[in-house]
């Protein structure tokens, strides 16, 4: 199958991706030839198997819950490209 | 103090240490000399931490010498003064963790991985934070941001990937261990290219808390080492219930080091006849039919096997691991971490930030998986994918009611050249075909040397067992390697 450049370009809107034109091209072409070749999970019938959701233990066990210790906030915000007060700082969402 | 110190096992490092022969301090400068002479040829370390590593080998050295006057040396924590090296996916807290990857820029990681502080308890130093693929998505260390690790054995050929940075610093004796991640093939495949033993457990085995998320259902931490019996020592202490991490099994971890000798002679091996198809390296082939042929005349049992379901693993993998992927480098928005590129509004913001910060193969994997997931595809492509994962591990299921532990290759191919796959992303996917089944159907794995190709280059044969069971492949991979020398061979640098 072959994925138009419309299509790589939603894909990319999607996945919140600034793509170049060249980007765009090359992954139309790259994408396209890997869902090629994954076609071929089409040849197996599985009406009757259930999918697998991972392959979690049955024996996965839940902790109480109860609030740990948390980490320091200082430790957590000195990661952030901008922040002011304790707080993240984002550009505007609205004009 | 005498001889190398950096060709000696971990258990002759722990003698050594214990009987004053050396100490941590000379153990330790040992290996930082070796990193410094090789470094600049092989580039495995994406972070040095040599002088907190000088500090602590110190105080390790004070813990011995105050347990040598009390006489209480038997009660020193196992690996105490013992380098490790730790793939840069995996949080140690206060030293920046890069992912591979530009988008997370001077990140400094807020805690250490559950499996870190484990190995940090029980005495290891850090030395540094080896090379890996981006967020761990490559099979040759070539898609890091900071530029490819080189294979000790032939430096114009990649160490594997994508723990390829932690493969390469094990072979060329930087370090006697180190901690890396298995996804698709991650530790196994770069433990071949590379000539050392690696070990994926189980999903669930090892807490993933502090191990940077690609595929969460898939994702695994594990260790190189020289031989089986330094990494069951390793996973015995890396293993076991972390309440931060909900996967990890509360399953009874076994003294895996202890009961390492075993007699194999009731061992039924078997040897799946999908992984011994056509485009497999002709002397790969003949070099794991030796190798098998040597565990039959320890007595193993050798049983043909069919694993039907063998070829469709690479499709269904490269489905639900970009499907994971998509979801989890969402958080990659240069808002609470990273670097963030700024053009005006919030939505430009993201849109910037993820197409400068992350590199083609991620940002491929992410528009595979957004693909896979999005609004009329689901059924088709993911939804196909996790049944055909069941058929797979019903595949798995029903070959260990009939064997002990499954033998194959580990790779199609010895190392290839750097740069050799270029562009070809379905090339590079390829590589990790005899390595995925394992992780999709959760089983343990492990990779060890059992030959070396024409071109010198390290062949390594793979032991899959049953869910839980290290222990047996341990067992086996020990009883191997007490019979055989190949573990021992070193690259000539």
């Amino acid at each position: 199958m072959s994925l138009t450049l419309a299509e790589v370009e939603h894909i990319a809107k999607l996945a919140r991706l600034n793509l170049t034109e060249e980007e765009k091209s090359k992954y139309r072409e790259q994408l396209s030839s890997i869902l090629d070749y994954v076609t071929m999970l089409q040849e197996l019938d599985t009406t009757s198997i259930s999918e697998a959701s991972g392959v979690q233990p049955d024996e996965c066990p839940l902790r109480v819950d109860t609030s740990l210790p948390p980490m320091a906030t200082s430790d957590l915000m000195k990661n952030s490209p901008a922040t002011t007060k304790n707080q993240f700082r984002v550009p505007p969402v609205f004009e | 103090m005498s001889g190398d110190l950096t060709l000696l096992s971990i258990f002759e490092m722990q003698a050594g240490l214990r009987a004053g022969d050396f100490s941590c301090t000379e153990l330790l400068e040992a290996h930082l000399q070796r990193i410094h002479d090789l470094e600049p040829r092989i580039h495995a370390f994406i972070t040095l931490v040599e002088e907190s590593a000088r500090k602590e080998a110190k105080n390790a050295d004070f813990r011995f010498s105050a347990a040598q006057n009390n006489g209480q040396i038997d009660d020193l924590p196992a690996l105490l003064g013992i380098p490790i090296a730790v793939k840069d996916l995996i949080t140690v807290k206060d030293l920046r963790c890069s992912c591979g990857s530009n988008v997370l820029g001077e990140w400094i990681a807020p805690f250490t991985a559950t499996a870190i502080q484990r190995l940090l308890d029980a005495g290891a130093i850090i030395v540094g934070k080896t090379n890996t693929d981006e967020f761990a998505m490559g099979s040759s260390t070539e898609t890091s941001a900071f530029g490819p690790t080189f294979n000790p054995w032939d430096t114009s050929r990649v160490p594997g990937g994508s723990s390829g940075g932690s493969a390469a610093a094990v072979a060329a004796r930087m370090v006697p261990v180190a901690i890396g991640s298995d996804t698709g093939g991650s530790i196994r495949q770069p433990a071949a290219f590379c000539g050392v033993t690696g070990i994926k457990p189980s999903y669930g085995r090892i807490s993933r808390y502090g191990l940077v998320a690609y595929g969460s259902s898939l994702d695994s931490m594990g260790a190189f080492t020289h031989s089986g019996a330094e990494a069951a020592l390793l996973l015995g202490i890396m293993a076991g219930l972390d309440k931060m991490d909900a996967t990890s099994a509360d399953h009874p971890v076994p003294n895996y080091h202890k009961e390492i000798t075993c007699d194999i002679k009731r061992l039924r091996i078997g040897v799946p006849r999908e992984y011994f198809i056509d485009g497999i390296q002709s002397e790969i082939k003949t070099t794991i039919k030796t190798a098998i042929e040597t565990y039959r005349s320890l007595g193993a049992e050798i049983v043909e096997i069919s694993l039907p379901h063998t070829k469709y693993a690479l499709p269904v993998y490269y489905l639900i691991a970009p499907a994971e992927a998509s979801a989890n480098l969402a958080r990659y928005d240069g808002i609470r971490f990273g670097t963030r590129q700024s053009t005006g509004s919030m939505i430009d913001m993201f849109f910037e930030t993820r197409g400068q910060g992350f590199g083609p193969e991620v940002k491929r994997r992410i528009m595979l998986g957004t693909y896979a997931l999005s609004a009329g595809y689901y059924d088709a492509y993911y939804g196909q994918a996790q049944k055909v994962r069941t058929l797979i591990k019903q595949d798995f299921e029903k070959a260990f009611d009939k064997v002990d532990v499954i033998a194959c290759p580990v790779t199609p191919t010895t190392a290839f050249k750097v740069g050799e796959h270029g562009d070809d992303p379905l090339a590079m996917y390829l590589e990790d075909v005899f390595t995925l089944p394992a992780n999709l159907a959760g089983v343990p794995g492990i990779a060890f040397p059992v030959g070396l190709d024409l071109e010198n280059l390290p062949i390594g044969m793979q032991l899959m067992g049953k869910r839980f069971n290290e222990k047996t492949l341990f067992q086996a991979v020990h009883s191997f390697q007490q019979n055989t020398k190949f573990h021992l061979q070193k690259p000539l640098l």
